[in-house]
């Protein structure tokens, strides 16, 4: 990566976005809703375990955070995380605006932020070396985001954020690695089992 | 109609109160927020159109909705999947042009994972519009619902209106599909250049 930018994300260490995942995913345990975004990020939301609470994302690029905010909306009493890229938050920067607005406390967005398309060949995003996504976030009004320094700061992060009173940011650097599973991709049998896993419907 | 309705009742803050719910029955965006409430629709994220204002006042002064602006109309589709799938049903309001943007989503969200997303669509780009660009961005709407096979209607009456949306509605949740219903000016009023 580049080195010339002077914004605080590159004090933050380079961290893997499987093992964040993996770590988040470990510390579930009140069938928490995670919304993984498309691409990488719900291949690792895949690759990690896969649960009834997960949804995972086939395309709608940029709408990880608002579906999460339609599920914790809808279940305000279930803690609700979204994972979603860099590069998909640019294409939603308004939605940080809405869910300020809407300010539930019940909802934990992480942004999984390499600085580029990844999964299109790793060409740099338009924000790479001169946005700040925390700042970005502040500036939509969301004042409780930071980034994460390190994998135990993001764990730390994580669990301050299930006590939070409004809604929580959490972004991380990561390296360019790709995802490591693939999603299967069958959409009608991922959104039945999640509705299944957030108790909306009874299996047949 | 004043002195009929004097007759009929007193001005008890009752009966003023069930006269304003019959007379807003009787006007096009009463019949869309008293068939959301009677199909238990609570969540209705919108962008804003001119045609939309009285709805949309009426929606933010009921407790009985959640509603508010997003954005972009792909930003309001994701909020209603999402919360669909959590067990809360909603619709999402939008003109012409916001309808423009949604191919994507329709394609890759609602229509693969089989969500009954409701859409009222105010339409611009016909009957009296002043903005070419309008006109053009209308042209794309019913082609691209066709071409996803997608149900529509164009509500164009107001003794149909309630059938359309209740029957559309109902239809949309239980066959687990995407519904547009496309307010003509016939209906609405549109917007005109003098407004």
């Amino acid at each position: 990566m580049t080195t010339h930018s002077t914004t605080p994300t590159r004090n933050t260490k380079v961290m893997n976005r499987f093992d964040l995942t993996s770590r988040l995913v470990a510390r579930l345990k009140n069938e928490e809703a995670v919304i993984g975004g498309i691409g990488n990020t719900n291949f690792d939301l895949w690759a990690a375990g896969h649960r009834p609470q997960n949804f995972y994302m086939l395309g709608s690029m940029g709408l990880a955070f608002p579906i999460a905010l339609g599920v914790a909306l809808a279940q305000p009493k279930r803690r609700v995380f979204a994972l979603e890229g860099d590069g998909s938050l640019l294409m939603q920067l308004g939605s940080l605006s809405t869910i300020a607005t809407l300010a539930p406390s019940n909802l934990t967005m992480v942004v999984m932020d390499n600085g580029v398309y990844q999964i299109t060949g790793a060409q740099p995003t338009p924000a790479a070396s001169v946005s700040d996504i925390v700042a970005i976030a502040i500036g939509c009004g969301l004042s409780n985001s930071a980034w994460a320094a390190d994998e135990e700061d993001f764990e730390r992060l994580i669990d301050q954020s299930l006590s939070a009173t409004g809604p929580t940011l959490i972004a991380v650097r990561i390296d360019d690695k790709p995802g490591v599973g693939t999603t299967r991709r069958d959409p009608v049998q991922i959104r039945e089992r999640f509705m299944l896993g957030l108790g909306v419907r009874q299996p047949l | 109609m004043a002195v009929v309705q004097e007759k009929a009742s007193p001005q008890t803050s009752e009966g003023k109160a069930s006269e304003e719910k019959a007379s807003q029955d009787k006007t096009w965006h009463g019949i869309i927020l008293q068939t959301l409430k009677r199909n238990d629709i609570r969540l209705v994220p919108y962008v804003p159109d001119r045609v939309l204002t009285t709805l949309i006042k009426n929606l933010h002064a009921d407790p009985f909705f959640t509603t508010f602006p997003t954005a972009r109309e792909e930003e309001a589709v994701g909020i209603v999947s999402g919360a669909w799938m959590g067990g809360l049903k909603g619709a999402v309001l939008m003109q012409t042009s916001g309808f423009a943007t949604l191919a994507n989503v329709l394609a890759s969200l609602a229509l693969p994972y089989q969500i009954p997303l409701v859409m009222f669509v105010s339409e611009r780009g016909t009957l009296g519009e002043f903005n070419y660009g309008q006109s053009l961005v209308c042209r794309t709407m019913r082609p691209v619902l066709d071409s996803l096979a997608m149900e529509h209607h164009t509500a164009t009456r107001l003794d149909e209106f309630e059938f359309i949306v209740d029957r559309s509605i109902k239809q949309a949740i239980t066959t687990q599909a995407p519904v547009a219903l496309i307010l003509s000016p016939l209906l609405t009023g549109g917007k005109v250049f003098d407004k």
